[in-house]
């Protein structure tokens, strides 16, 4: 019963969440849909916590998907024996991890210490670090606690099936029973935080703009049709 | 050929007398809320000055703008759209606050608020970004009039490159006001640094614009920009620039920078140019063949051939007409006294200027010489170096030609009126000299000295049949289009959420909260917040004024608002 809340009920009130939190906000608030970016206050701590925080997130993403979403058959077939793709994943991953958490402290620091910054953090953006950072946090503390203490844990055995299985509509809660506590706290903390999601400052990611590559440099728009108060009245239903 | 039209403006520097009405007014009515505290849309520099933001011309720091690669071809010169990607994380060129300025306002409650002391209690100055006490060392024009020159007129990137004889006298001799707005470049360098997409500039009238909806506030268009009029509020994350008053142009009236213009310097009009020259012409291999490569681009609007490619290309009978009768056209092309804002940008700017020659002049008066005598004049634009190449550096990317010629045109014409203004046979050898007749050097005159409004801003409407979309025309009801702000407020994430309010309405409301307000920075108060720039004067802000005796009695306002009926201790 609890390993069907947890892991069964959970994850895909947290996908609906995610999914529809983004459609309702890109209907209802596309005008608070930015970074808020506080660049224009301080610069000098942001070009170093930033980019660190930013690019390790993303070598992270890139783990997890590897890590999540790749069957360990598939490696394998590749011919990437599993100690070799653990030796991998973890020094990547503990390396990636801690890029990371060092930008996030740089840049949690410069929020709380530039008078600007943070009179311009709101309540959301700090429920929003706090749920970010234990996330990053907790999953950092289970892959170092699992090769430091133990000999290593293959999630790609429990957690990454049961992570695909959520998505091909046919969940295994079991195999979360014997999760480490770690890895299922890391885990129900991402839940969360994707809960979060769409309500955060976080929705820029959404928008990365990958299509600058291939757009025109200038754009030319014709005046917009919305810009004014109401569509054009057909005639038979004008005053 | 591929004909677009493209509003423009010119101002004549020689009439600027640096009131800054045009920025006052201009912030009133578009940059007087949270979150762009700093920004001017429009500003007025004196130069030779730093301008602002501070320095913003030195391109070898901020990197805005275009540049020629090694190829010979047109790049973006902070770098293309892999290394923006790449950097998108911490913009490494993004001027911070500091290098405009940090705003404020005054602690104006303590001087009704304070107790009885012997000494007179005062405002002091609180910044509008954290609300502490702070210390004013800098703002848009600090160096006014040449404030402060002797310690800042150093750190004026023009005079880097002016040989040291002209450093060392410089601002001793000549002074003038350049007001700046957005140049609504033809090939805006903004809109190709956006990795969004969201700036655009509009087939109609070519005003360049921020899709407020789809900025997600990358802020590369700061950097972009060479002329640093893209800002970034701080408040919402999203850019903004000057709109050319788009909601006025639209409907014939000119922008609020023209309409307050005391001294009636300012000129708008259509230019058609061709589309498809516009990538050749900024890619001149030379700096100084720009402000020629550009005038070659424009259109002559009474050409038949000009006309029937308009009409083909769907621009509007009376916009091909107003265009004929442009007054910005006349001046770059006409009369050619209009040059570009340093065009070695190469974004090919559409705000032009007039140079001033009232520093010739006085310095020929100083002397003693009769200084409406065009032989007397001529001769000074070719000695007095000071003047001309810093003028030249400003507008001709250091080619100092196009000035003199400016300047002899303009001295020219004082000249030649003044035989006529006294009743005297007009020297008609005078605009011979400079290349014109009589005929032409009057119409500059009229134009330049006697144009009425009608002739100093001709602006088509856009059609009757869009009208209905256009947003300042109270045809319909404001407030009610889908999914409409309704009585205005903020959004569940704060000050940056909900949809974008029509301008009219957001004005409104603003207007009105600023009258209630009490505090000067956290946005979650700013219901109750006075800002003494915004009050008009109407309505009695709570803080602002002392407790009337008996209570607050009489007939408050209409605006008044819960914050107004509150009793006060």
């Amino acid at each position: 019963m609890k390993e069907t809340v947890l892991w069964v009920v959970l994850p895909y009130v947290t996908i609906t969440i995610f999914v529809l939190g983004h459609v309702w906000r890109y209907r209802y608030d596309k005008f608070g849909w930015t970074t808020r970016s506080s660049q224009l206050y301080e610069s000098r701590l942001l070009r170093i916590g930033s980019p660190l925080f930013h690019f390790g997130v993303l070598f992270v993403l890139l783990g997890h998907i590897g890590g999540l979403a790749i069957p360990a058959s598939w490696t394998e077939a590749a011919g990437i024996s599993e100690d070799a793709y653990h030796v991998v994943a973890v020094v990547i991953g503990t390396l990636a991890g801690f890029c990371t958490l060092a930008g996030l402290a740089i840049l949690i620091y410069r929020r709380r210490t530039t008078g600007p910054v943070f009179s311009a953090t709101t309540v959301n953006d700090k429920m929003m670090y706090l749920v970010l950072t234990a996330v990053i946090v907790i999953g950092l503390a289970a892959t170092v606690a699992a090769n430091v203490v133990d000999h290593g844990y293959n999630y790609r055995e429990t957690v990454s099936p049961w992570f695909r299985s959520v998505f091909y509509l046919n969940p295994a809660p079991d195999l979360m029973r014997d999760v480490p506590p770690l890895f299922q706290l890391h885990a129900l903390s991402a839940l969360l935080l994707f809960c979060i999601w769409p309500f955060t400052r976080l929705v820029h990611m959404l928008t990365a703009p990958v299509g600058y590559l291939t757009r025109p440099y200038i754009v030319y728009r014709s005046r917009d049709a919305r810009m004014g108060a109401l569509p054009p009245r057909r005639g038979w239903e004008r005053p | 050929m591929r004909v677009m039209a493209q509003m423009a403006m010119v101002m004549n520097l020689d009439k600027c007398i640096g009131c800054h009405t045009c920025s006052v007014t201009c912030k009133q009515a578009w940059t007087n809320r949270t979150g762009v505290e700093y920004v001017w849309f429009n500003n007025v520099e004196t130069r030779p000055g730093q301008g602002y933001p501070r320095r913003y011309e030195d391109q070898e720091q901020w990197r805005g703008g275009w540049t020629l690669n090694r190829r010979g071809r047109l790049s973006l010169k902070a770098g293309g759209r892999f290394r923006k990607l790449l950097t998108i994380f911490a913009n490494p060129k993004m001027p911070g606050m500091d290098d405009y300025y940090q705003p404020w306002t005054y602690d104006y409650e303590t001087l009704t608020s304070a107790p009885l002391q012997e000494h007179t209690p005062v405002a002091r100055p609180k910044s509008l970004l954290t609300g502490k006490d702070m210390k004013i060392t800098w703002s848009a024009n600090w160096d006014d009039d040449l404030g402060g020159s002797p310690q800042h007129i150093e750190k004026d990137v023009l005079v880097r490159d002016l040989s040291d004889k002209v450093k060392a006298e410089f601002d001793k001799t000549f002074m003038f006001y350049l007001p700046r707005i957005c140049e609504h470049c033809l090939n805006p360098s903004c809109a190709a640094s956006c990795p969004s997409g969201a700036i655009y500039k509009r087939t109609e009238d070519g005003i360049v614009l921020v899709d407020q909806d789809r900025c997600r506030g990358w802020r590369m268009c700061v950097t972009g920009c060479p002329y640093k009029k893209m800002y970034f509020n701080h408040r919402t994350g999203k850019a903004e620039k000057c709109t050319f008053c788009f909601p006025r142009v639209e409907v014939g009236i000119p922008t609020v920078c023209s309409e307050t213009c005391v001294g009636r310097l300012r000129y708008i009009g259509l230019v058609l140019y061709d589309a498809d020259k516009v990538l050749e012409a900024a890619s001149t291999p030379d700096d100084t063949g720009l402000y020629e490569a550009q005038r070659e681009v424009f259109l002559d609007p009474s050409d038949p051939r000009v006309v029937a490619a308009a009409e083909a290309a769907g621009i509007h009978r009376d916009w091909i007409e107003a265009a004929q009768r442009s007054p910005v056209y006349a001046l770059i092309n006409t009369y050619k006294v209009a040059l570009p804002l340093h065009p070695e940008y190469r974004t090919m700017p559409m705000v032009w200027y007039i140079p001033p020659l009232s520093p010739v002049v006085d310095i020929v008066r100083d002397t003693g010489h009769d200084a409406e005598n065009a032989g007397n004049l001529f001769a000074a634009i070719e000695t007095l170096r000071i003047p001309v190449e810093y003028l030249a550096e400003l507008f001709t990317a250091g080619d100092t030609k196009p000035v003199e010629a400016v300047l002899r045109r303009l001295a020219a014409m004082r000249s030649y009126m003044r035989d006529i203004n006294l009743g005297r046979d007009a020297d008609e050898s005078i605009p011979g000299r400079v290349g014109m007749t009589g005929e032409l050097m009057y119409d500059m005159y009229r134009l330049l000295a006697l144009a009425k409004y009608e002739e100093r801003y001709v602006i088509p409407t856009a059609h009757e049949e869009q009208a209905h979309k256009l947003e300042e025309l109270a045809t319909e009801c404001s407030l009610d289009y889908e999914g409409g702000p309704g009585m205005g407020g903020s959004g569940p994430f704060g000050e940056s959420s909900g949809g974008a309010a029509p301008i009219a309405v957001e004005n409104f409301h603003m207007l009105r909260q600023r009258q209630t307000s009490d505090s000067p920075v956290d946005p979650a108060d700013k219901h109750t917040r006075v800002n003494l720039l915004n009050w008009d004067g109407k309505g009695t802000p709570s803080g602002l004024f002392p407790p009337e005796p008996g209570g607050p009695t009489g007939n408050p306002p209409a605006d008044s608002g819960a914050a107004e009926t509150e009793p006060k201790p």
